[in-house]
């Protein structure tokens, strides 16, 4: 029972299969459809060992002979710590000499000149990798695992060992690798050669760090420009998030319902109509200024594009994201600290100045971070708005796919956007690593909050309900310009633009899908199909890991798994371009790749939705199911989910959203194939098709309103008794989304 | 699976560089209870949760029966546990919470759900098979967590603090309860506690645990009447530590003289001298002022029902003293005279 012959056996018939069966190699077409079969001797599609001895890719014959080695080790009567060691040996060498062997030889042969130099030349080279190599490098890395196991680490489970090197290789690959080749290609010249001079002129170019426009000549530097518009950006979503916090909290305004609302409305919205709402109302032919023309006879300005319009747009984007951090802030602030104040003969002038803002100060800052961090990565609104203010992400975007082409260029704005996000991430964390809700004791607090001073009252009143009025009205602009002929020309009323984008023919041949939008809108919603199970599943494991077991390595995995968190999304597009797009991995222009880049985009949200969760489970229930014999992962299935139900909906339903909302990172990933519905609406909207653009982007809204409700329905609720089940709470899941 | 014995051999265990248990070594006979007793931090939980495998050791050999179970993970010990806070699996019925581990083990539902009755008809519980624990008082929860440890029919069942969120009237009944079954089934019981009183009541022997390292061990009426130390003098009930002048005269006895006062007693292998001696609150008599050659005024005095208790200035030190006369409560500032009965006056070797 305890020798662990069985998960051996396992992991070497997973091995085999991927060294013997499968092709070793990435096929043209997916490897499910079974074409390979009848070729299955090819140079293509040839297993592992048929390439090492007919088609002379003998350096892959060593994975197996380490293959066949384990195949000793199911000996019965060998001795425990014997076959761990062995275990424990073989994985890793085979894991490293899999990846060695990966990045050493490439398809013309040997990677780099000096190792071709120094070693006899190949005959061929290699591919990108394909399942039986996918096979055998997990059949490694556990047969690693479970030799851990054996020697008592990780208190002796072979689950918990296998899913922390699970995890901990995905997040190396798909997060640490790409990061790590973007800092490669900025330090390479044009000939791909290490040069720190290219790298030096690349960084410190006028281009990113000019200060032109102080002295009122020419454009600043895309840099200062980010920093500026995220400063701006921050300040405004902070301040109004905090005034519509204190009337949600502390005055008697009576539809705070509709408030809370608004909290939910930025998850659920694709990222162009706050952008979309703007321009039909700023814009060139928007309302505000069709009614100048006709009133005053003013000309028609295109003052909506450029950093005012982008402003604008971002902070109506992010300020419910600051808001839903700050009332939590502002109801942690105990009403029995401001009662005691005003015991102490403070008026409420006083208690709100000297007790009531000093308390909410850390959420203060919090938010702030939250809303630069959003700000810096944004990549919809500048596109749409910035007209000639560039910022760094959209310049990532136009030097990999506009005439430039200077992917060292990408690479290096690519590290000055990461080192930003980066900082202010960190500052963020640390601002959260301090006790922010300092009065937030477990003891019951009773009283009522104190009403906001009249003053105070008023500015929040005078902000914000014009800010949600207009909130209000640039999503039903949103709406209605869908259902116009041409907006600010022709207001007919008409369904055109619906029928162009999702028109159905029935004919006798069946069902015609002709609408021009339907292709990109399936592969949306089958690519957030498949990623969002996933990431649910690699996020609350990586919560239970991180929570639930203890192990040497432990912050540095956590860091691992949140990393992704701060990391712009346009960076990751292109760090993912330049890691993916050659052997050993090759996989762009694939939907694998998307898929991808969304489970390790949005893994964090449900590390941290699981981790909220968890430790609000008892710890002795994992233990009490340990000595009652179950294992990790019988616990985790049987013990931990059922009550996890809350955050696994949380997280499904994060994760969906966000795969069918995202436009920064798959902008650079999409192909012909796969593209997506925010890169369809985005090329509308560059060919000034804003009525399609508008009725896709309702279409979006619609069909996650319809996910939230089935997945919601599909987990179900847990059951404890008389207590009531928990909501899910979905709106908390999306403060810190960047 | 029958009862086995316990064996550690010099365990250590560190969190980083502090020793949570530091060598530690002891036997546990087979269908014994032992009780591991000492402050929060003395490392008595943490050696519960290496039996249970919940923790590995540093170094060291732990055997449960024949078998070295040192590095064999939990799941894999023929051991049970009842958690302080009973770990009853919220979303699952009584019946369920039961049956877990035998259908973990791979029992059909039918089967488990067979000896989960049975095993909650021997803690005394029918008729609540399908409530969710939060529909249960404490006493039924703490049924309900042996039960479920009980079914697997373990060689060693664990219990961790089982009666801290009980209360008091609960708590005797619970402990008789735990103390009966453990006689009845012939299991092999390791508890532990913070409370003396309860560890004396229910346990055949006491280990005492304090900073990290076994302090004493022994059967109770050992540890109550012949502390190794003044820590388990102090530890095992209350008592009041004085100074005071030991002379051998004898294989066994010996003299003590406290102030001007002189007792005879076991000397335990003490050398003559200048030592501490603890003496029980109880094994002080107060009475009148020219009865005794140890005069005391009473300082403080609490009325608690069935006792009196006083903290009584005297020429030794202030002593504390429960006293039975309820009926005739002493004054503050009442002269009085201290006499102590010999059985409560221990010599305490010098640490």
């Amino acid at each position: 029972m305890t020798d662990r012959r069985g998960a051996v056996a396992f992991w070497l018939a997973v091995g085999a299969a991927g060294f013997l069966v499968v092709p070793w190699y990435a096929l043209q077409d997916s490897v499910f459809t079974l074409g390979w079969v009848p070729h299955f001797t090819a140079k293509e599609a040839a297993p592992a060992w048929l390439q090492a001895t007919t088609h002379g890719r003998v350096w892959l014959a060593p994975l197996g002979a380490l293959l066949a080695a384990v195949a000793l080790l199911l000996a019965p009567g060998l001795a425990r710590t014997l076959r761990a060691n062995a275990l424990i040996a073989i994985g890793a060498a085979g894991f490293a000499y899999f990846f060695a062997q990966g990045f050493a030889i490439g398809p013309t042969g040997w990677y780099l000149d000096t190792l071709g130099a120094a070693l006899p030349p190949l005959t061929g080279g290699q591919y990108g990798m394909g399942l039986g190599a996918v096979l055998v490098v997990a059949a490694f890395a556990m047969l690693f695992a479970v030799g851990l196991a054996g020697r008592g680490f990780f208190k002796g489970d072979a689950f918990v060992a296998g899913s922390v090197v699970a995890v901990a290789s995905l997040v190396v690959v798909f997060t640490f690798f790409p990061v790590f080749r973007i800092l490669l290609s900025a330090v390479e010249d044009a000939s791909g050669l290490f040069s720190l001079p290219a790298f030096h002129a690349r960084l410190t170019t006028e281009k990113i760090w000019g200060l032109g426009c102080v002295v009122g000549q020419t454009r600043c530097g895309v840099a200062w420009n980010t920093l500026a518009l995220a400063l701006l950006c921050a300040t405004g979503c902070t301040s109004l998030g905090l005034a519509f916090a204190l009337i949600a909290t502390r005055t008697d305004f009576r539809q705070k319902k509709l408030l809370r609302f608004l909290t939910v409305l930025p998850i659920i919205t694709p990222p162009f109509v706050i952008g979309l709402g703007l321009i039909l109302i700023f814009g060139r032919s928007g309302l505000i200024n069709q009614f100048l023309e006709f009133a005053f006879g003013i000309q028609p300005g295109r003052w909506i594009y450029g950093m005012q319009g982008v402003l604008l747009a971002q902070v109506f984007a992010f300020t419910p994201i600051a808001f839903l951090v700050l009332i939590g802030v502002v109801e942690g602030v105990s009403p029995s600290m401001e009662e005691a104040a005003q015991t102490l003969r403070a008026n409420r002038w006083r208690t709100f100045v000297d007790v009531s803002l000093p308390l909410m100060r850390p959420g203060l800052a919090n938010a702030f971070l939250i809303s630069f961090i959003e700000s810096i990565a944004d990549f919809g609104n500048p596109i749409l708005l910035g007209g000639n203010f560039g910022v760094l992400s959209t310049e990532i975007f136009f030097s990999v796919v506009g005439a430039q082409l200077d992917q060292g260029r990408a690479a290096t704005l690519g590290i000055v956007l990461l080192l930003f996000a980066l900082a202010a991430f960190f500052a963020q964390r640390r601002v959260l690593g301090r006790k922010v809700y300092t009065s937030l004791a477990g003891k019951g607090d009773s009283g009522l909050p104190t009403q906001l001073p009249d003053g105070v009252r008023r500015l929040c009143y005078g902000i914000a309900i014009p800010w949600a009025t207009l909130t209000v009205v640039i999503y039903a602009m949103a709406v209605v310009g869908g259902f116009v002929e041409t907006w600010g020309r022709d207001y007919t009323p008409t369904l055109r633009h619906y029928v162009k984008a999702f028109a159905i023919e029935f004919t006798p041949n069946g069902v015609i899908w002709a609408g021009a939008a339907w292709n990109s809108f399936w592969t949306t919603i089958k690519l957030a199909a498949i990623a969002s199970p996933l990431t649910a599943a690699l996020g609350i494991l990586s919560a239970y890991l991180l929570t639930r077991q203890k192990f040497v390595g432990q912050g540095a995995f956590e860091f691992g798994t949140m990393l992704s968190f701060a990391i712009p999304g346009t960076v990751i597009g292109v760090s993912y371009i330049l890691a993916f797009n050659i052997p050993p991995i090759e996989i762009t222009g694939t939907a694998i790749v998307l898929i991808v880049c969304f489970i390790f985009r949005n893994m964090p949200v449900g590390v941290r939705a699981g981790m909220a969760a968890m430790s609000q489970i008892d710890k002795s229930l994992d233990e009490a199911s340990t000595t009652l014999g179950a294992r990790g992962f019988t616990t985790l299935r049987r013990v931990i989910l059922p009550l996890l139900k809350p955050a696994l909906v949380a997280a499904l339903i994060y994760s969906f959203v966000r795969a069918v909302t995202t436009v920064s990172a798959v902008i650079f990933l999409v192909s012909a194939e796969y593209e997506m519905a925010t890169t369809y609406i985005i090329n509308r909207v560059i060919n000034g098709d804003y009525g399609v653009a508008i009725a896709y982007c309702s279409v979006l809204i619609v069909l996650m309103l319809a996910a939230i409700w089935l997945i919601n329905y599909l987990v179900g609720e847990r059951k404890l008794g008389r207590r009531a089940a928990g909501a899910p709470r979905l709106a908390t899941i999306g403060r810190n989304a960047a | 699976m029958p009862a086995a014995s316990i064996e550690f051999q010099n365990v250590r265990k560190l969190y980083g560089e502090v020793a949570a248990v530091n060598g530690v070594s002891f036997t546990i006979a087979a269908r014994s209870l032992v009780t591991l007793l000492g402050p929060s931090g003395c490392g008595k939980t943490t050696i519960l949760r290496m039996i249970a495998g919940l923790e590995l050791p540093t170094s060291g050999t732990i055997r449960i029966g024949e078998a070295d179970v040192t590095r064999i993970p939990a799941a894999e010990r023929d051991v049970s546990m009842v958690f302080q806070s009973y770990a009853l699996f919220p979303h699952m019925s009584v019946l369920d919470n039961v049956s877990y581990g035998l259908t973990v083990s791979g029992q059909t539902r039918a089967q488990a759900h067979e000896k989960a009755r049975s095993a909650l008809a021997t803690v005394g519980l029918t008729g609540l098979d399908q409530r969710l624990p939060s529909e249960l008082s404490g006493g039924q929860q703490q049924r309900v967590a042996v039960a479920r440890a009980l079914v697997l029919e373990p060689a060693v069942l664990l219990f961790d603090e089982p009666l801290s969120n009980l209360d008091a009237r609960l708590r005797r009944q619970m402990r008789e309860e735990i103390r009966d079954l453990q006689q009845r089934l012939g299991l092999t019981v390791v508890y532990v506690t913070h409370d003396q009183s309860e560890a004396l009541a229910v346990s055949d022997r006491i280990i005492v645990m304090d900073k990290a390292v076994i302090a004493q061990e022994g059967a109770p009426r050992e540890l109550y009447a012949q502390p190794k130390d003044s820590f388990v003098a102090g530890f095992m009930g209350e008592a009041n530590r004085v100074r005071g002048t030991l002379r051998r005269n004898g294989a066994t006895d010996g003299t003590i003289a406290l102030g001007p006062l002189s007792i005879a007693l076991p000397h335990r292998g003490i050398a003559d001298g200048e030592i501490d001696v603890a003496i029980r609150p109880e094994a002080i008599d107060l009475v009148a002022a020219e009865a005794s050659p140890l005069a005391g005024t009473v300082r403080k005095a609490a009325y608690l029902g069935n006792t009196m208790e006083y903290t009584v200035d005297t020429a030794i030190g202030p002593l504390f003293v429960i006293h039975g006369r309820v009926d005739r409560p002493l004054a503050v500032g009442a002269s009085v005279g201290v006499a102590l009965a010999p059985h409560g006056v221990i010599a305490i070797p010098p640490g």
